[in-house]
């Protein structure tokens, strides 16, 4: 044992006293935080604002009647509680981040400070156009790394979020079936799709025909085929595909899609592997949407916002949702309406109000600025290179369900922990004890107890070879019988496992005031 | 490149692990015709920290920011000042750089600021429950009407004509794939009669309020009319602190309100990223889209925090989800959660009577420039002028002068002719005296 100067020990005598409860509540650094309801009270703000008083003159009668029952607290108060909040959350910031499909590669800062520049973060969508050329600018630069990178002619710029691009596409290729004067209502989902591809298929009108998978990961391109008729109006294929594979016969499904009349929806979750090497153009893309949130690594936020544009090919190009941005002698221009169409142009409609995510626009730019095409390339090896290392080092004691190479994320099914009475569940909420987010669980669907690991780019060697050792350790105790580590975990969280059952059963989806006590009658 | 950490020694001994010769070998899975050299990429190359900012620097400066005159526009986004904690605490890298919070145990920041969230907005609207965010304030009134479509089961959907063109344009694309949509013409100043257009195979009505011109209407007719022939009434609000002053729509009979909340932590940024504020009654609540947060507790009985009612949603239902909807906007939900819980009831309240003080101050000063009048007798923080002449020339005019004066309604409405003379003008806490003063000698001079 050590002393330090005061000549107190500085090592435990005993362990016991740390599993004790301590008077607070709280643990060290570990601190609970009540909601923000719980801790106001009346009479206070964090912000400083004139008592104005206004009449009722210009309110149509419609002056509110009762306060919004919101709490009252002071700056330092709010600060505190949302910095507590904020240490219970793991991030890519603050460890390896392996969420298979979700590209949680590093945000960095530059990007950060640029969206925050005045000329971006403080423009209004509709101030005159010629106060805004810098802008529309900007949004041009990123339209062509897009068009250029995908290797397809045009895009659409105003999806908020992967699946808000899908819907896009799948709107394009509905206006653009249409204007064939044809009648085309299936569209053809493999069974290991994201859910949003055939929740979009549905919401844009058409009915879903799932096709299988084969036992090797890749989709049945012959049980695709079959189902091609004149009645179907695109398939929709993730590739590289959610079980980690390039679809080897893509080329091949896309030469028969468009044979029969059919579109090539590409959902591009999954670019980060292949961009600066692979133009999806070249494979008969005719539409993917770009998760500008994953590949080109602004910032996810906790669940948004996101950003996703859409590139078209020459056929889907005309259907491009307002606004259009075209550019000539003037400068740009904003296209909003109909009114003011080029000859070319039958847009499908409109996604939303404005022209798009702008302050992803930006991020997303610096990203590419600063990368280049080679560190762009660079980056798409990387990230493959690092996922296959992770399943060089990790075959032998997990198991793959499908042959190597993958491509950006490794794919393990639940064969290796059958009879140890541990499942893919609790082998994840163990890694969250060891300091790890877990990987996706139980996607994609195909597989049995599917972990989806997706290391990224931006994890050194030493980092990989530590992440790996400790999955190799927790398979080995789940396989030596430690399963109480496995069925307790988390443990070291700042919660064990919560009751989503509960939570379902009787939903509390907010917070309401307690009920004042009835006084006697 | 300074965001990549392997080194080539790394990528050698990661290879050699492998088994693999060389990086082209991990793409043998490739078609060879789709494999292309980097120069095929017309592209830079790589840049510092320095270029990069240089670049982005010099094209935010051709743009004309908010802040840097007298300004006044809205319809739809709205300036307003945002405490500098907001943007701070909104940075931290733990908020920052996390991902929806799949994982609970590791994510109860995130879950409890989703559940705060969702409080605040069933508080501000008057209603039972609210999501944790929808995109923006028009694809929340699309997922309404959708919404409404499968509650009643019925195709018919009226929009008013005071609804932003923009919402009725989006309302329209997804809507109007099975159903009908019928908007009612814009009367700009005026509520125009909508319970005619009300039908029994009508799903729902859709009004905006204060509506785009500016106009605060009362919903209860309205809502009234709709639920007589089994609509539902879909409040449509785009200036969320309006709330602050203004009978919430949940206290008018809407059964859901879908707004944009950009106005309470959130910046201007061009359209976007923006965040989307969608509350119903609590017997809708499994039709409803998106996200949502619960309670619950952990398996010590610790209070904590899940995503919760997933079965309606696009991962466990696929192409029998409520929506399809699987990013929200997480982090501009926080900002505005922080910005909202820094006011308090006491100073959004005081917010709320600021905005409407200076629009009312403005409005006074701007009607009267010689020819100019007011179109809308109620108003919160956003009006309509009608201009002796037509108003985009006008604003390009006032823009030469450095100052934004608003947004001409052509821009909104094109091709209509009543709109042309019409400025939607709009006034919040960040306008000063100086600012009325500069604007209205400005356009009495551009006028005269």
């Amino acid at each position: 044992m050590t002393m330090n100067q005061t000549g107190r020990p500085t090592a435990p005598a005993s362990s016991a006293l740390f599993d004790a409860p301590t008077i607070s509540g709280d643990r060290g650094l570990d601190h609970d935080e009540a909601l923000i309801f719980e801790l106001g009270r009346e009479g206070v703000s964090g912000v400083d604002f004139a008592d104005v008083r206004v009449s009722d003159a210009r309110l149509g009668g419609q002056r509110r009647r009762a306060p919004v029952g919101l709490p009252g607290l002071s700056e330092p108060e709010i600060v505190r509680h949302y910095v507590r909040l904020s240490r219970m959350n793991y991030a890519i910031d603050s460890g390896l981040y392996p969420l298979g499909s979700c590209t949680m590669k590093h945000n960095p800062r530059l990007n950060e400070k640029v969206a925050r520049l005045p000329g971006f973060g403080d423009l209004h969508p509709l101030a005159p156009q010629s106060a805004v050329q810098g802008a529309l600018q900007l949004i041009s630069e990123l339209s062509r790394w897009l068009t250029v990178l995908t290797g397809m002619p045009a895009v659409a710029m105003s999806p908020k979020a992967g699946a808000h691009g899908e819907l896009c596409g799948l709107l394009a290729i509905r206006a653009a079936v249409a204007a064939r004067g044809e009648k085309r209502t299936r569209v053809l989902v493999p069974s290991s799709a994201h859910g949003t591809n055939p929740a979009t298929a549905a919401l844009a009108g058409f009915t879903v025909d799932e096709v299988p998978a084969k036992s090797d990961g890749h989709v049945d391109a012959d049980a695709l085929e079959a189902k091609l008729g004149p009645d179907v109006a695109a398939i929709m294929l993730t590739n590289p595909n959610t079980c980690g594979l390039f679809e080897r016969r893509v080329k091949e499904i896309a030469d028969r899609t468009h044979a029969a009349g059919a579109f090539f929806y590409c959902d591009g979750a999954n670019f980060n592997a292949i961009a600066g090497r692979v133009r999806p153009g070249d494979l008969g893309v005719d539409a993917m949407h770009i998760n500008l949130h994953k590949t080109f690594s602004t910032p996810h936020g906790g669940g948004g916002p996101g950003a996703g544009p859409v590139t078209l090919s020459a056929a889907l190009a005309p259907y491009a949702p307002l606004p259009l941005l075209v550019h000539d002698k003037k400068g740009f221009r904003l296209i909003e309406d109909r009114d003011a169409l080029p000859a070319c142009a039958a847009p499908f409609g409109r996604l939303s109000a404005f022209h798009g995510q702008m302050g992803m626009f930006v991020r997303a730019l610096a990203y590419m600025l600063s990368h280049g095409r080679d560190g762009v390339r660079q980056a798409s090896e990387d990230a493959v290179l690092s996922a296959n290392y992770i399943l060089a080092s990790l075959k032998d004691i997990m198991s793959a369900p499908f042959e190597g190479p993958c491509m950006h994320e490794a794919l393990f099914d639940d064969s290796f922990l059958e009879g140890t009475g541990v499942t893919t569940l609790d082998f994840a909420k163990a890694m969250i004890d060891e300091g790890y987010h877990p990987m996706t669980m139980y996607f994609p669907l195909v597989v049995h107890g599917a972990m989806l690991i997706e290391p990224t780019e931006s994890e050194s060697k030493e980092n990989l070879d530590r992440f790996i050792s400790v999955l190799r350790a927790l398979a080995l105790a789940a396989r030596a019988g430690e399963r109480e580590r496995f069925l307790q975990a988390p443990r070291l969280a700042p919660r064990r496992r919560l009751d989503e059952t509960l939570a379902a059963r009787k939903p509390v989806l907010r917070w309401k005031p307690k009920p004042l006590a009835h006084a006697a009658e | 490149m300074r965001y990549l950490p392997l080194t080539p020694r790394d990528r050698s001994a990661m290879l050699a692990k492998i088994g693999a010769p060389d990086i082209d070998a991990l793409f043998r899975d490739v078609p060879r015709q789709a494999v292309v050299p980097l120069s095929a990429f017309a592209l830079p190359d790589t840049q510092g920290e320095l270029g990069v900012e240089r670049a982005l620097a010099k094209l935010a400066a051709r743009n004309v920011a908010a802040g840097a005159g007298p300004f006044f526009c809205g319809a739809g986004a709205y300036k307003h000042h945002v405490p500098a904690s907001v943007d701070h605490l909104i940075q931290r890298s733990e908020f920052l750089t996390s991902y929806t919070p799949y994982q609970p145990e590791i994510a109860q920041g995130t879950l409890q600021y989703l559940f705060e969230f969702q409080t605040q907005v069933a508080l501000l609207t008057g209603m039972e429950v609210a999501n944790a965010s929808l995109y923006d304030g028009s694809t929340a009134a699309s997922e309404a009407v959708l919404m409404a479509q499968r509650v009643t089961r019925r195709p018919r959907v009226v929009l008013s004509g005071g609804l932003h063109p923009h919402y009725a344009a989006t309302v329209e694309t997804l809507a109007g794939l099975g159903g009908e949509v019928v908007r009612a013409p814009a009367e700009p100043g005026k509520s125009e009669e909508l319970a005619a257009l009300i039908d029994e195979g009508t799903a729902c009505v859709v009004v905006q309020s204060p509506d785009v011109f500016g106009l605060v209407r009362d919903l209860k007719p309205i809502g009234e009319a709709a639920h007589a022939r089994g609509a539902l009434l879909i409040a449509v609000v785009t200036e969320a602190v309006s709330f602050g002053l203004l009978e919430p729509p949940g206290a008018q009979g809407a059964d859901i309100v879908a707004a944009e909340g950009q106005s309470i932590g959130n910046g201007l940024n061009f359209g976007g990223p923006y965040v989307g504020l969608f509350a119903t009654r609590e017997k809708f609540v499994r039709q409803m889209p998106g996200r949502l947060a619960g309670e619950t507790v952990d398996a010590a009985g610790k209070r904590g925090f899940v995503l919760t009612l997933s079965t309606r949603e696009q991962h466990i239902r696929r192409e029998k989800a409520t929506s399809n909807i699987c990013t929200n906007s997480g982090l501009c939900c926080l900002a505005f959660t922080i910005h909202l819980s820094l006011l308090g009831d006491e100073g959004f309240s005081r917010l709320a009577r600021i905005n409407h003080a200076n629009a009312s101050s403005l409005a006074d000063r701007l009607s009267g420039v010689p020819g100019v009048s007011l179109v809308t007798p109620a108003f919160f923080n956003e009006f309509t002028l009608k201009l002796p002449k037509p108003a985009a020339p006008v604003v390009e005019q006032l823009a030469a002068k450095g100052i934004l004066a608003g947004v001409p309604a052509s821009r909104l409405f094109p091709g209509d002719a009543r709109m042309r003379d019409l400025l939607i003008v709009a006034a919040t806490e960040t306008n000063t005296d100086e600012d009325f003063f500069a604007f209205a000698s400005a356009l009495t001079e551009v006028l005269s």
